[in-house]
């Protein structure tokens, strides 16, 4: 299973190399990847519909409890078809999309790579593994969005979308390593078998916090739902299978997989059936207002995402259900209707939804595709989208006192479903053929294949339920604790309160596409609410945001050596300085003078008096050799505290420090001003109270007793575990050869900074 | 100010320096010294030669850019954390070492290996900051 999940790392890493050559007509190729892994998924069907669990595990990093352990159950296996299978398509559908993009082969690596993080994500058990694939996918979309990186608007969504779902990823990765720490363990399955109730622990809302942040980030709920349209300039392959099928579903598959875990408390409904209800009412009435193609569908996807929150929020067996079916019908027919929108977009131009009118007749498969997505997008019969849309209002009904309030919301957010599934799949393909259109073309079959067999899909799977039912959707739900359920999915469940709330959802949308027709003037009323929309609230936080760190940088860091130090020293004396006061009780030991050597006092005399000359000089270069001689003195104290290593390395330090001193001080002129009065007494106090302050400490640290175990473990087992009689030495490239691979890398990248300042000069065309 | 008794003798310090400070190196795991400070050292001796002839001259005898010790030395470094996980799939940085002691240099295990990385990254960048610096400005 590790091998299925890093092929789509390794097949990007080798199109760095190959690339070229899958460029031209070979790119369909690429393809393969992804009908493979499908095919490979698939293959697992009758044993996860026979009740098993896949569970495999790769040792990573194991004494931090990080493992790649992979855990294919019902949930995971949904996922892992949806973006298999989709997938394919998207990849089908690139190669003749994006044809002659001088860049294509760029474009399927990112979208591998994805595939992989995605794949990653859903199967992985290990939570510090999920939160890695999790950030994966931000990254790899954030390359995916950005693409067209020619143009500022992309960037820009990409930039916006990698914040919002960054900032989501840190979230969520405090809310698991909390999980991690309440459980003792980072193992989702060891968590649900240890019988941990995070429900009653102290941490619980915190760990919701954290959790729901990465969530309502990454699906786009309300009020951090404003990335998801902007993510809209990637190009439609990327649309199609981030942005509606997988990526944004990431969010819903953390709920619903964390469930059995968190699920089942006020907090946990209450939050996710009010973000929920918000998002999919809200972002769907927002629908109405757009025309753009794309910009309907992203809105429509955000509603679907706010009603998948919402029946995960409710948490009872049958809105848990009807959230693993939805997410099957919604990405069926919004992955349709993306593909879709890209047809029209590459034939004709354009995406204006006033604009597009009668291609019906120009592509009869992509208009019978769309057309299917739209039913099952509207929920008419006998389509997917019938028996998703059938268990929601089942499971609104079921909730007792606020059951009209839920199904209410339902209701609306579906009726402005409809209108957006109509405007966008339906509207384009009827009425009279603008003669702007009269020479677009039929598109290749690889673009239309793929959207036909997505929206014949969502046509079977409505007439044959039976096999979602048993193959996908009880073992999902068996996967989130509900296993003896008993339910059936079926296309006629009788003359009911659902079916008479089905007809009215489908009339009052109906209704409302023929009665509203989409135009820029209402675009433009809706545009006006935009300075108090959340993506405008946030744009301006990130430029105060902004204002705040020139402010805060300019203060800080001001350029003078002098006032670097300043803040440095008196932060510390202010920070230690009253607590070493009121605290200190260090003692000198009567006899501490009695054992003075000759040596000791000469070299105190050597120090003091190179002290005095340091201060005094008016010649910078003296002062400078002042200072290595205080330098050598203090290795020769080390060499009098037998710590020859220490004196060996800070005599040759001290020896490299003067020559560099001398080195940039020679070219100096000579000291132009001396420094007044005012800043002299200002420097001597400073010097004094951080001096008094150092020389408290060190006295303090010797008046503590000494714990000696750790110098006694390195002394003991330097030689026995290390095969090396200086401690000092073993230590360093030994027990801590980690510290020290950090310390040279940080001394390379100090080196760098330096030959970089000054040796590298702006070319004249770099300079602005 | 070239001194011409400077230049001769640190034609001959240069040497002799650089295998003190090798020799430094090797000692280290058993008594005082250490890819630290056999790196100071070795980076003393050039910057000795670089105050008597030039920096030009200096890095003449180097041959290449000492800016090149860095990488060099930190892939040392790492290969020798990775070559336990090779070898014998132990965790990063464990120390292996050959059964039997070589002759001088004595028992030869992944530490020495990456105390050379320290070495070579402590010349590379001590000789990297200093020629800038009396380059630059």
């Amino acid at each position: 299973m590790l091998i299925a999940i890093l092929s789509g790392f390794v097949f990007a890493a080798l199109l760095v190399f190959t690339g070229h050559m899958l460029k031209g007509k070979l790119s369909i190729l690429s393809a393969l990847i992804p009908v493979g892994l499908f095919t490979y998924f698939c293959s697992f069907i009758p044993e996860i519909a026979a009740g098993k669990t896949i569970y495999a595990t790769y040792s990573w990093v194991p004494s931090m409890g990080v493992d790649l352990n992979f855990n294919l159950d019902g949930l995971a296996l949904i996922f892992a078809l949806m973006i298999t299978g989709i997938g394919s398509l998207v990849f089908i559908y690139t190669s003749n999309y994006l044809k002659g993009d001088p860049y294509l082969d760029r474009f399927y690596g990112y979208l591998s790579m994805f595939m992989a993080a995605m794949l990653g994500l859903v199967l992985s058990d290990n939570l510090v593994a999920i939160f890695v694939f999790w950030e994966l996918t931000s990254i790899t979309s954030f390359f995916l969005i950005g693409y067209k990186n020619e143009d500022r608007d992309s960037r820009k969504a990409a930039m916006i979308a990698l914040a919002v779902t960054g900032i989501g990823g840190m979230s969520l990765f405090a809310g698991v390593l909390i999980m991690g720490a309440v459980a003792g363990t980072y193992s989702f399955q060891e968590i649900l078998s240890s019988g941990v109730v995070f429900q009653d622990h102290a941490l619980y809302p915190i760990i919701l916090f954290f959790v729901f942040g990465g969530a309502f980030t990454k699906s786009a709920q309300f009020p951090f739902h404003y990335w998801l349209p902007g993510a809209m300039r990637a190009p439609t392959p990327v649309s199609t299978y981030l942005h509606s099928a997988t990526m944004v579903k990431a969010g819903i598959y953390i709920l619903l997989r964390f469930t059995p875990a968190l699920g089942n408390h006020a907090y946990w409904s209450d939050t996710l059936m009010l973000v929920g209800g918000i998002t999919m009412v809200y972002t769907a009435y927002q629908a109405l207002f757009r025309t753009d193609l794309k910009g309907v569908l992203a809105y429509s996807t955000i509603a679907a995402l706010g009603i998948l929150t919402f029946l995960i929020g409710m948490g009872t067996e049958a809105a848990l259900l009807a959230a693993v079916v939805f997410i099957l019908v919604h990405a069926l027919y919004k992955a349709t209707l993306f593909l879709v929108a890209g047809i029209i977009d590459h034939q004709t131009g354009t995406r204006d939804i006033t604009k597009l009118r009668g291609l019906g007749k120009l592509m009869i498969p992509v208009a019978v595709a769309s057309a299917l997505a739209a039913l099952s997008n509207s929920g008419i019969p006998p389509t997917f989208g019938f028996v998703g849309k059938d268990l929601i209002y089942e499971s609104t009904l079921e909730m007792g006192s606020i059951s009209i309030l839920l199904t209410v919301a339902a209701i609306v957010t579906n009726v402005f479903l409809i209108y957006a599934g109509f405007a966008a799949g339906v509207r384009p393909f009827l009425g009279k053929l603008p003669p702007a259109f009269e020479r677009v073309q039929m598109p290749s079959l690889l673009l239309w294949v793929p959207a036909l067999l997505l929206g014949i899909a969502s046509l079977f799977f409505g007439l044959f339920p039976g096999f979602i039912e048993s193959a996908l959707a009880r073992p999902a739900l068996a996967s989130l604790g509900f296993g003896s359920f008993d339910f059936h999915l079926k296309l006629w469940h009788g003359f009911n309160t659902v079916f008479i709330l089905s007809i009215v959802t489908m009339g009052a949308g109906l209704l409302l596409y023929f009665s509203l027709k989409p135009s820029h003037k209402l675009e433009a009323v809706i545009a006006k609410l935009e300075p108090i929309s959340p993506k405008s609230l946030s744009v301006l936080a990130g430029r105060g945001f902004r204002q705040l760190s020139l402010l805060w940088t300019r203060l800080f860091q001001n350029g003078f050596l002098r006032y670097y130090v300043i803040v440095i020293m008196g932060f510390l004396v202010v920070l230690t300085g009253y607590n070493t006061l009121t605290e200190t009780k260090f003692v000198i030991p009567d006899k501490a003078f009695e054992d003075i050597t000759i040596y000791e006092v000469i070299t105190l005399v050597i120090m003091i008096v190179s002290i005095g000359f340091t201060v005094f000089s008016s010649s910078r270069l003296a002062a400078v050799a002042a200072l290595g001689v205080l330098g050598y003195a203090i290795s020769l104290v080390f060499v009098f505290y037998s710590a020859p290593d220490l004196a060996m390395t800070q005599f040759s330090i001290d020896t490299l420090t003067v020559i560099l001193f001398v080195l940039v001080l020679y070219r100096l002129p000579k000291y132009l001003k001396l420094s007044d009065l005012r800043s002299r007494v200002r420097d001597i106090i400073l010097a004094l109270v951080f001096g008094a302050l150092i020389t408290t400490l060190a006295l303090e640290v010797l008046s503590e007793p000494i714990h000696r175990q750790t110098s006694e473990f390195y002394a003991e087992n330097a030689y026995v575990l290390a095969k090396g009689k200086n401690v000092v030495n073993v230590i360093l490239v030994d027990f801590r050869g980690i510290d020290t691979m950090v310390e040279i890398t940080v001394l390379v990248i100090a080196a760098i900074g330096v030959f970089g300042l000054l040796k590298l000069r702006l070319k004249k065309s770099e300079v602005n | 100010m070239k001194s011409s008794i400077l230049q001769t003798a640190t034609n001959y310090l240069l040497p002799l320096l650089l295998l003190f400070s090798v020799f430094i190196l090797l000692r280290g795991h058993y008594l005082p010294g250490g890819g630290f400070v056999g790196g100071l050292i070795a980076a003393t001796a050039f910057v000795l030669h670089m105050f008597a002839h030039s920096a030009g001259e200096t890095k003449k005898i180097l041959r290449i850019h000492p800016g090149f010790l860095m990488p060099i030395g930190l892939s040392l470094a790492i290969l020798s954390g990775f070559a336990p996980k090779v070898i014998s799939g132990l965790p990063f940085l464990t120390g292996i070492w050959f059964s039997e002691p070589i002759p001088v240099l004595g028992l030869i295990g992944t530490a020495l290996f990456f105390d050379t990385g320290v070495y070579l990254v402590v010349v590379g960048v001590s000789l990297t900051i200093l020629f800038t610096i009396s380059e630059g400005a």
